[in-house]
């Protein structure tokens, strides 16, 4: 057989029997043995081997078919040697954004044409405005972890930041969303700065560290300072953003009655849905301009090589504050729009696992690409949203399946599974932010990630 | 008469116990290529690391002029005043062992290569040649505040300066190779490359360490003629450590040998060819045995 031709048959059984072996030893307690408790309450062992049996001819079955199909597929495939882009992908690539940028655009009313005004709602919530804010923040934290190489675990006090400088200055001042949104933006990229000094001498491992610890930092000062932040229990009442002016309820001035229109709720979440698509616009817009400013590349020449850049006459130490701060700044934006949409707002939203989920975003994307950061949190955000809603599940491994405990588990073999099959994220290559006569896309591998 | 552009004088680095430079006093002069010297481990990198702030020195006065030899009149003046940066009519006066490496670069105009490459590997070679003009760049764009709203002049500084690096990737062969990544160039285009960034910063003193090590005997002819025409064309002094015979004597105006962190020779290049101190510190010979040994080099 041509296919099989290479293939030792030793080697291949060799490989099953191994990963027979394993899958047993894996297995046996925990598929064989199952703790059952009976109708006297108590818990007897009863034992699963048919399952076990199963699973372990699934498992050895894979092996077989990776030896004898995939390896040598793979193995031709290598010696072809890697395909130059072809016409398409290049097509793809190019039309992309703007036609996720058009999708995006209409996206309300695909929905509202397709589940009406109640399903919609929740789409547009749930889906639309959730993954629009993970976007923002992946944007932020692209700029310091993407572009100038600085790891940074607490990007989610910047954030805290925003979204508690709005709550309370709202709340305190009755000042406007729109005037405050700056400000919040401000004092984020303030925080950021204060961030940036005491790390500038390190790097890497390091660098994470203290970052992580920041973040620790700002969620205990909200838990703690309670005269301030009223602690556990959040700031409840946050001013919700109105029509410029005009609120979104149901007196005689809201947006409904001054428009002539049917009191909805749907309003609201339509005006907070293409608010934060202008916020992600803008941090778009600005970062891909600030790429091709001096102070975007001196980012990524600090990435690529921090010793040559002082050789350069780069003050290094201006270059990873103004990453820093750049970076708080869109974070402290998303953080004043969540504040103003949820209406509520305590330390709980603002642990470590976001700041993991956000980085998580950045380097699934492909560290430095925004487009990638943009499919990524589609992937990561709405990803988990869809997995609430497994019942379709329940049609394939029966009734007794309850797929909500399944759903961290298919997320994490997801992700697992991406970042083998592309370990350098979706997007696996650099746009060079200048070029003489052809833009031609720079692979990962020569791209550093950074170190400090 | 040649005009000091450099004055390193009782330059002392010490780490720890360890004496990697000891007194040394030399000069490095305007529109002059000087070679520093010596076996490994002789100091010539600290030396360099030294000059381009990248180490402060234990001791030891690093100036530097731009502009009129009277300025070195001041020299001792503003050594007791404090002062880093002293500027007359006459001149500019640099300390450069007061100033941080990178203000070394940006005011004091000191460019440097490194003996094993950095550039920035997953950058473009334009884009490598656009970093190294930052500083002007970054005047142009309002320090980004203004070039992110599109305003100002940033527009005609960027054509102005990617103007500029194309002169040098002409001048070094590179100009085929513009739109790819730096870390796909061959070792001797990298070696270029790294020359020419070093070039777009403008600067008065270029410090090369090493820049033919890895070469094949064709591109060490050609860098000698890179090196001379920077010399020539482009005003440029360079201060140049190299171990290769065939440039340092071939290019220098000017050698200094280096042992163990001390000066042993100073002067033109077939002076120090033939001193018998630095015939024994290359072949590592008895004191008494030298002037044998300087007989058969000669032969």
């Amino acid at each position: 057989m041509a296919a099989a031709a290479g293939v030792k048959v030793s080697s291949v059984v060799k490989d099953a029997a191994f990963a027979a072996l394993l899958s047993f030893g894996l297995f046996l307690p925990l598929i064989g043995f199952d703790t059952v408790t009976n109708i006297r309450n108590e818990l007897v062992l009863e034992t699963r081997f048919k399952l076990l049996a199963i699973v372990i001819a699934l498992v050895t079955a894979g092996s077989l078919v990776n030896s004898l199909a995939i390896a040598p597929w793979r193995a031709r495939r290598a010696l072809r040697g890697r395909k130059p882009a072809s016409n398409l992908a290049g097509a793809v690539t190019r039309w992309f954004a703007p036609f996720a940028f058009g999708f995006v655009l209409i996206y309300p009313a695909l929905v509202l044409g397709l589940g009406g005004i109640q399903g919609a709602t929740k789409w547009i919530d749930n889906f639309g405005i959730q993954i629009l804010i993970y976007v923002m923040l992946g944007f932020g934290l692209n700029i310091v972890v993407g572009l100038a190489g600085l790891l940074d675990l607490g990007y989610v006090a910047f954030y805290a930041v925003g979204a508690y400088s709005y709550a309370l200055l709202a709340k305190t001042f009755g000042l406007s969303f729109f005037a405050l949104l700056p400000l919040a933006g401000i004092l984020a990229a303030f925080w950021g700065i204060l961030l940036g000094f005491p790390v500038l001498r390190l790097r890497g491992d390091y660098l994470a560290i203290v970052t992580l610890a920041f973040g620790e930092i700002v969620r205990l000062i909200l838990i703690n300072w309670v005269p301030l932040t009223n602690g556990y229990a959040g700031i409840s009442g946050v001013p919700r953003p109105t029509f410029f002016g005009i609120p979104f309820n149901a007196s005689d001035e809201g947006f409904a009655a001054v428009f002539g229109l049917p009191f909805l709720p749907l309003y609201r979440t339509l005006f907070l849905y293409y608010l934060i698509l202008v916020l992600v616009v803008l941090t778009a817009f600005v970062t891909t301009r600030l790429r091709r400013l001096p102070m975007g590349r001196a980012w990524e020449a600090l990435r690529e090589d921090e010793i040559a850049c002082r050789s350069l006459g780069i003050n290094t130490t201006t270059t990873k504050l103004t990453a820093f701060a750049t970076g708080a700044l869109f974070g402290g934006f998303a953080g004043s729009f969540f504040a103003a949409r949820q209406g509520f707002i305590s330390p709980e939203s603002f642990t470590f696992m976001e700041s993991a989920t956000i980085l998580a975003i950045v380097v699934l994307g492909g560290m430095g690409s925004q487009i990638g950061v943009a499919i990524a949190a589609v992937i990561m955000v709405g990803g988990t949203e869809i997995l609430r809603d497994l019942d379709f599940l329940k049609s394939i491994f029966g009734q007794g399946f309850d797929p909500t405990q399944y759903r961290m588990l298919l997320f994490g073999s997801a992700m697992v599974l991406i970042m083998v099959w592309k370990p350098r994220g979706l997007v696996a290559t650099r746009e060079p932010s200048a070029f003489l006569k052809e833009r031609k896309a720079i692979g990962r591998d020569l791209v550093k990630e950074g170190h400090g | 008469m040649s005009t000091p552009l450099l004055r390193v004088e009782h330059l002392t680095m010490r780490f720890g116990g360890l004496v990697a430079i000891n007194d040394l006093t030399f000069t490095a002069d305007t529109n002059a290529i000087t070679a520093l010297i010596g076996p490994n481990g002789a100091g010539k990198t600290t030396v360099f690391n030294c000059i381009t702030g990248f180490y402060k020195p234990t001791q030891g006065r690093l100036a530097l002029l731009h502009g009129d030899a009277n300025a070195w009149h001041d020299l001792d003046l503003i050594t007791a005043r404090g002062a880093r940066r002293h500027k007359r009519q006459a001149g500019v006066l640099f300390l450069l062992e007061r100033m941080p490496d990178f203000l070394v670069a940006q005011q004091a105009r000191v460019a440097r290569t490194f003996q094993n490459i950095r550039l920035f590997p997953g950058l473009t070679v334009l884009e490598n040649l656009l970093v190294a003009q930052h500083n002007t760049l970054n005047v142009a764009s309002g320090y980004a505040a203004l070039g992110v709203l599109g305003l100002g002049r940033y527009a005609r500084a960027e054509r102005a300066a990617i103007e500029k690096a194309c002169g040098w990737l002409e001048a070094t062969g590179l100009i085929d190779r513009a739109d790819d990544p730096a870390g796909e160039l061959p070792y001797g285009a990298q070696r270029r490359l790294e020359i020419a960034r070093a070039m777009c910063t403008d600067p008065v003193l270029l410090c090369l360490d090493e820049p033919a090590a890895g070469l094949n005997p064709r591109e060490k002819m050609e860098l000698n003629e890179l090196i001379l025409a920077l010399r020539d064309q482009h005003a440029t002094s360079v201060l140049l450590i190299e171990h290769d015979m065939s440039v340092v004597m071939e290019i220098s105006d000017h050698v200094i040998v280096l042992d163990y962190g001390t000066k042993i020779a100073d002067g033109a290049p077939e002076a120090v060819r033939s001193d018998p101190k630095v015939i024994a510190a290359y072949l590592g010979v008895a004191e008494q045995e030298v002037e044998r040994v300087q007989a058969e080099v000669a032969r």
